[in-house]
């Protein structure tokens, strides 16, 4: 009796062990062929006018944001552009939004002029050149592209574990907990950009959809020139000018993650 | 062998619909999440993992402490252990089960977790810990069942049985490494970026893990007569000993490098924890708690007189399992996210329905360890070694 049932365990590990061998030859030529395999640095097809950088980045000119009108022009504009729903409370989602000195910058000196410490600083997600997010992530879901730095999310791999939420030190990810939908302005709602599901987590894309259409970001766009972006690799770019002709700082650079995002302060 | 989980007296079975009702109720919480979201739990942008990843992190060190019986008995030939080494193999073989069911109930997206398999990501810690820990549920069951019927059939067993027991030694250090290596390799995290989390981790899993396998032992003996021995005890209490000591002496450690240097990165979240901050102090209670019982229990550890007490030791036990649980079970999550990464205080508090899954896990997990000791006993009893 023993001996038929060992027998038939046997033949039925060996079928399990086919099957998931042949499953896993499957897949691998699914995933070459429709290219989900490892980032591969070079970009797909693109538009006749989009913009080509290879790392990047940005400046922004806190003097420049006094007016809380301003603060709100981009955050609006961003959130809009993305279709990231509004849910108050703290399960919000936010691509950029507003802080305090203290806030954005966690080790920060005493007795700073008021315009400073009262000032509105924009966060968003800094593109690191070295992003913990990308190295925590166990799908490679959050990945940077090769050519030109970008830090992106693939909605559609990701599984919600919120390892790169733990990891990201500058707090610029945002999961969402709530079905996003029903939290959408339809009236304002962006035909052109997808709606996310529940599960999943989202951030700051530096408009990779808008670059590639030779456009600039969409908050660049509503700074009224308050918000600088280009290449980093530029000498001759705007924002490498502006590094090199106004004092800038940058978010915890002592964590070695170098953001791409620079502070006129 | 599995026949004999099927035969048992009334309290037996009551007891498994009990937890089969725990089950469900919070099965049903599971499906309401399934439809809701985590929105429905208490977790938050700010702190973005709670109870069902804490409870992950504490059961794993649960699993990996078999090797505290594991070890001395096939690398010490020490024989005390013998006879309930396999409550201790199948306690990991429950505790695992429940770390896999609090990782997919966390998952934003859990009909997509074989997305770690199809795209294999070497450089996340996430990836090796699917692997150590599916790894430690197949060699412990592997183990466990082989060394059961061998003894089931009254023989030795085969030889190539022992490959897979060394590693499962190895192979529970990892598991609790990995985990540990989770927290600690994340920049910006001040309580948890530590060089001694890992053995941390280890020390807290080598106590509070065999203390709650004593502490079930005690049961059994009431409940079934079932006598691990004297001289098993004697040693088990010992170790829990020592390893509750290092735990302890660990968290000094952390202590004394956070506040002599004086950093106000690595100071906020134990002065979080322990004092609160920005008027916010809802864990203080339980800290303070988790500090009193683990002092108070090693008083009644570290003197032979107490230890060896066994009207005392059950009690010292509970207070050594519920100090290491408020310590990884809460205070470990909670002190990562906060303050969060803006230096400021977002609170979190579990919801009802999170509670109510947590609980239904923990009954699964009761229910795979009633089983398997069932069967593990029964065994025992048809060959006379109880």
């Amino acid at each position: 009796m023993s001996k038929t049932r060992r027998d038939f365990l046997k033949l039925a590990g060996a079928c399990a062990c086919t099957v998931a061998a042949s499953q896993l030859v499957g897949a691998n030529a699914h995933a070459a062929s429709a290219g989900h395999g490892p980032a591969v640095p070079q970009p797909g097809n693109q538009h006749e006018h989009a913009l080509h950088g290879t790392h990047w980045g940005m400046v922004i000119d806190t003097k420049r944001f006094t007016d809380p009108l301003l603060v709100q022009k981009c955050v609006d504009a961003c959130h809009l552009t993305h279709n990231v729903p509004k849910i108050d409370g703290p399960q919000e989602l936010k691509w950029i939004w507003p802080a305090n000195y203290l806030e954005t910058f966690t080790e920060h000196n005493h007795y700073l002029p008021d315009s400073v410490e009262q000032r509105s600083f924009l966060l968003l997600c800094n593109h690191c050149e070295n992003p913990p997010c990308v190295r925590v992530c166990p799908t490679k879901a959050t990945f940077k592209r090769g050519w030109d730095g970008i830090v992106q999310m693939d909605m559609h791999r990701c599984i919600g574990c919120r390892f790169c939420m733990a990891a990201c030190p500058y707090g610029a990810r945002s999961f969402n907990f709530h079905n996003p939908r029903p939290y959408i302005d339809e009236a304002k709602m962006n035909p052109a950009y997808p709606t996310r599901m529940r599960g999943v987590v989202e951030k700051c894309t530096f408009c990779v959809e808008r670059l590639a259409q030779g456009l600039m970001p969409a908050c660049v766009e509503a700074s009224d020139g308050a918000i600088l972006f280009g290449d980093l690799d530029d000498p001759a770019s705007t924002v490498r000018k502006a590094l090199a002709s106004k004092f800038t700082v940058r978010r915890k650079v002592s964590l070695g993650t170098e953001p791409s995002v620079y502070y006129i302060i | 062998m599995l026949e004999k989980a099927l035969k048992g007296s009334p309290l037996y079975w009551f007891w498994l619909f009990f937890l089969a009702c725990v089950a469900g109720v919070g099965s049903m919480a599971y499906l309401y999440q399934l439809n809701f979201g985590l929105s429905v739990t208490g977790m938050s942008r700010d702190v973005s993992w709670g109870f069902y990843i804490a409870q992950f992190t504490y059961l794993v060190g649960v699993a990996a402490s078999a090797v505290m019986l594991v070890l001395p008995t096939y690398l010490h030939h020490y024989k005390a252990f013998k006879k309930m080494i396999i409550l201790g193999e199948f306690m990991a073989i429950a505790a695992v089960s429940m770390c896999l069911l609090f990782i997919i109930v966390d998952l934003g997206q859990p009909q997509r977790a074989m997305n770690v398999i199809l795209h294999p990501t070497p450089g996340s810690i996430l990836f090796w810990d699917m692997i150590v820990l599916n790894g430690y549920l197949f060699i412990n069951l592997l183990v466990g069942w082989v060394t059961l019927q061998a003894e089931r059939n009254e023989v030795a067993p085969p030889k190539w049985i022992k490959f897979f027991i060394y590693l499962s030694i190895f192979w529970a250090f990892s598991i609790h490494t990995v985990t540990a290596f989770l927290y600690a390799g994340l920049p910006g995290r001040h309580y948890w970026l530590t060089a001694i989390m890992a053995a941390r981790f280890l020390a807290s899993a080598f106590c509070s893990g065999p203390a709650i396998l004593l502490l079930l032992a005690f049961l059994l003996k009431r409940l079934v007569n079932f006598d691990p021995g004297k001289e098993a005890i004697k040693s088990l209490a010992k170790i829990i000993t020592y390893a509750m000591a290092i735990n302890v002496f660990f968290f000094l450690l952390e202590v004394f490098t956070a506040f002599y240097s004086d950093i106000p990165g690595h100071k906020a979240p134990i002065v979080y924890l322990f004092s609160g901050m920005d008027g916010f102090a809802q864990w203080t209670p339980f800290m303070w708690l988790a500090a009193i019982l683990a002092f108070l229990s090693l008083a009644l550890l570290i003197p032979a007189k107490l230890r060896d007490n066994h009207e005392l030791l059950p009690w010292t036990l509970l207070f050594l399992v519920i100090a290491t649980w408020i310590d990884k079970g809460i205070g470990l999550l909670v002190g990562g996210f906060t303050p969060n990464m803006f230096e400021t205080v977002t609170e979190y508090v579990p919801s009802i329905p999170e509670l109510a899954i947590v609980l239904a896990i923990y009954a699964m997990g009761a229910m795979i360890l009633t089983v398997l000791w069932k069967i593990a006993l029964g065994v025992k009893q048809e060959v006379g070694h109880f």
